[in-house]
């Protein structure tokens, strides 16, 4: 296959090229790739979720078994395999290093050794459709039913460790890439809303994934080496899993939720060509006060599991304060577009509806904040809405925004055109139909995980019977599937014959459009390093 | 900062009024709080909250959508860049007012979370087994049933535990769930105040006939309460 070149060498096929890289460009589109895999393969299972649950009775599946076999794989794909990589393992490897002037990250070979554990991880998770004994414990796991199951617990558990070790080591190749590898001049002050994002997003991985990794650890013990650490017959305590899981699992919500601020924030300030508003109040107490947050609010996802009136309610406090950090982030997204010069594109038509989705996904959860409203609102509908709204569609819809605004950096050509304006409004009606109905229903009681919801069959809401709502939610599936369908279609179009564009085509002033080729070849920016100045900023228009 | 104070002021003193409304619309009936409708009182009021939030946020921007909207490819935003002084205040101004709401809100919820976790001493005790996939309850007389049938108008406290998974006794109508566990005990109490036929479902993942692991609850008048109660223990 490999054609001699001149100096004698054979040169390397293309294939291994990319396999074999070192390169984080490479590693952002493997990434990329793999995470629109995982993404494409959960996306399908939430699909044969929605037919089962259009009717009452057993509708597509083939056993309950087979059913939670597949909420397993949705939940756990979507946010382990698609969010989290796609967020921080393709936005951060491809883009951080270009906007802070760097010519790779500080350890690659680290990086690539991430994204090979993250391929192994997949193919992984994969497996649960090929062994007899898949998974069928939800992404959460819990005890003691995940360690009675006769179903393989061990492959969720080795597949979070693999992820777990790609995460630990990609945030530490990227701290370490953002506090020294940072262009000459450049200040704490000049960097993108992004990077900021990014390693707020990191510093929660590495001080939260090594909990997570133990409670998955002890659970595997408890299974296979039959130790007894959340057996109650045996002095362990159920609720200590769930205490570890959540202390992880809720700092997981913002490593999604905050890079995909970052992306919403960069593509906004230039296409607003503004100044992004009171930036500081945007990193300092925004960024970092959900940082510094985050490691306290884990009790919401225990309000009925008992805990002591005191730390219910001493969370409520906590989960509410919330919305002060996510509040001054969020003025600081509104007044990035005060008396700018809006662009509309589809980069933008996909951040404008973020502020849609930031809004009716952070505003549900106030009332799940407050523990006495969770009492009843718990494992229902309404939450799964709640957080397919904030988490799933707000940072999905984020990163899309993403892809489109870096296509042409990517790929020297524009991804938008008739069929992307097409499947964003496919896609932004399409979840619309499809969680509405479940907010509703919700309310009255529709529980979450549920395949047959008999029980219910004689409640109406608003004179419709649960059904007839799931049915709108079924139909809103096929929307966004078929938005889903004709988006990777443009995408790959558009990778080889999209318009071509220029170097700059947004007239952005940050880095990886200023000072690179569209794709950027290796080492970044060719022979000249990038040096700014004090005044440098990378929202600067007004000059 | 003297208006800061007052506004303040005005805030805390609506909590206490609201609290105060609170306690005493619950109490209906048999005089015991009615934890159910304490729920929709305080669900509409942390919607109106949602709605004003939402609707001036969502205004905003399509107003500075449309009125910002380049007219030409070259032009650029003119908006300023903040003082220190504008900075630190538009910081602080609405870090102050999620604050106040926040609190105002978890008041709020304070008092209704008290209506659901104070039993009433006279409740009647029924103790809940849970199993992989049905509930087991026992009556304070000691007769097991399978099937919950209670009396109208007198509280009811279920004290739960499990035998196997976490499974969860959720009564959607009464607004309330609560966790089942092997090795802990948990509870919940309900005042029906309504005759109803109803059901209680589990609302914790515990395996594959989760989701139709059910059963009836009936809430009917004492001397119907008792004559079953009485065919119960006789089949017993």
């Amino acid at each position: 296959m490999s054609t001699p070149t001149t100096a004698g060498h054979h040169a390397t096929p293309a294939w291994k090229e990319w396999i074999l890289t070192t390169d984080h460009k490479r590693i952002g589109v493997m990434y990329l790739v793999g995470s629109m895999a995982a993404f494409g393969v959960a996306g399908l299972m939430a699909m044969i979720i929605r037919l089962e649950q259009m009717n009452l009775g057993m509708q597509i599946v083939s056993s309950p078994t087979q059913y939670n076999g597949f909420l397993y794989f949705h939940g756990a794909a979507m946010i382990l395999a698609f969010l989290i990589p796609g967020l921080t393992g393709f936005a951060a490897n491809y883009f951080l290093p270009l906007m802070i002037g760097a010519r790779d990250v500080a350890f690659p070979r680290i990086n690539a050794f991430s994204i090979w554990l993250f391929y192994f991880a997949i193919i992984l998770a994969l497996m649960a459709f090929v062994v007899p004994d898949g998974p069928d414990i939800m992404w959460t796991g819990y005890p003691p039913y995940s360690v009675t199951t006769a179903a393989n617990t061990s492959m969720y558990v080795f597949t979070v460790h693999l992820l777990g070790f790609s995460s630990i080591l990609g945030a530490v190749n990227f701290l370490v890439t953002v506090i020294y590898m940072r262009a000459p001049g450049m200040g704490w002050n000049q960097l993108n809303i992004f990077v900021w994002t990014t390693i707020a997003a990191f510093v929660l991985q590495l001080v939260f994934i090594p909990v997570l990794a133990a409670a998955v650890t002890l659970l595997l013990f408890d299974k296979y080496l039959g130790t007894h650490f959340y057996d109650p017959s045996a002095g362990g305590d159920v609720l200590l899993y769930q205490n570890l899981f959540w202390f992880y699992s809720h700092p997981a919500v913002y490593v999604i939720f905050l890079p995909a601020v970052g992306i919403l924030f960069d593509v906004m300030a230039t296409m607003a060509k503004n100044r992004v508003f009171n930036y500081k109040a945007a990193v300092y107490p925004g960024i970092w006060g959900i940082v510094a947050i985050a490691g306290i609010v884990w009790i919401h996802h225990l309000y009925v599991t008992g805990m002591p009136d005191w730390i219910r309610l001493g969370h409520m406090v906590t989960t509410l304060l919330i919305s002060v950090p996510v509040g001054i982030l969020t003025l600081s997204l509104w007044g990035t577009l005060y008396k700018g010069a809006i662009t509309y594109n589809t980069a933008m038509m996909y951040a404008c509806s973020c502020l849609y989705l930031i809004l009716l996904g952070g505003l549900t959860g106030i009332p799940l904040a407050i523990p006495s409203i969770t009492l009843h609102l718990s494992e229902t509908s309404y939450v799964h809405a709640h957080f397919h709204f904030i988490m799933a569609l707000f940072s999905a819809f984020a990163l899309f925004s993403g892809i489109y605004y870096w296509f042409p950096k990517m790929t020297g050509r524009f991804a938008d055109g008739g069929l992307a304006t097409l499947s964003f409004w496919l896609n932004f009606v399409g979840v619309n139909v499809t969680f509405w109905p479940l907010f509703m229903i919700g309310k009255e009681g529709m529980p979450r995980r549920y395949w047959n919801y008999e029980m219910f069959a004689d409640y109406q809401v608003m004179g419709h019977s649960f059904e007839w709502f799931h049915h709108i939610a079924t139909y809103g599936s096929w929307i966004v599937a078929a938005g889903m369908l004709l988006q990777t279609i443009n995408f790959i179009y558009a990778a080889f014959a999209g318009k071509p564009a220029s170097l700059n085509p947004w007239n952005s002033q940050s880095l990886e459009w200023t000072h690179t080729e569209s794709p950027p070849g290796p080492g970044n920016f060719g022979d000249t390093d990038v040096v700014v100045d004090e005044n440098w900023s990378p929202y600067d228009y007004s000059k | 900062m003297r208006k800061l104070t007052l506004a303040m002021t005005g805030m805390v003193s609506t909590v206490l009024l609201s609290a105060q409304a609170f306690a005493n619309e619950a109490v209906v009936g048999n005089g015991f709080a009615v934890p159910n409708q304490s729920w929709e009182h305080l669900w509409h009021e942390v919607l109106i909250d949602l709605y004003v939030i939402g609707f001036i946020m969502l205004v905003a921007a399509v107003i500075m959508l449309v009125k910002y909207k380049a007219s030409s490819p070259d032009q650029v935003g003119t908006a300023k860049e903040l003082d220190s002084v504008q900075s630190i205040a538009y910081a602080l101004i609405p870090a102050a007012i999620f604050m106040a709401d926040d609190f105002y809100l978890a008041a709020n919820g304070w008092t209704v979370w008290n209506d659901y976790r104070r039993v009433p001493e006279s409740a009647m005790e029924i103790k809940v087994t849970a199993y992989q996939w049905y509930f087991e309850f026992e009556y304070p007389d000691g007769t097991t049933t399978d099937t919950l049938v209670l009396p109208h108008n007198k509280p009811v406290v279920f004290r739960m535990t499990s035998e196997d998974v976490i499974h969860d006794f959720g009564l959607p109508v009464y607004r309330v769930k609560e966790d089942v566990m092997p090795g802990r005990i948990t509870y919940i109490w309900i005042n029906p105040v309504d005759i109803r036929e109803t059901f209680v479902q589990c609302a914790e993942f515990c395996g594959a006939d989760h989701s139709v692991m059910a059963t009836t609850l009936s809430v009917v008048p004492q001397a119907q309460y008792n004559l079953w109660l009485a065919k119960m223990a006789a089949e017993g």
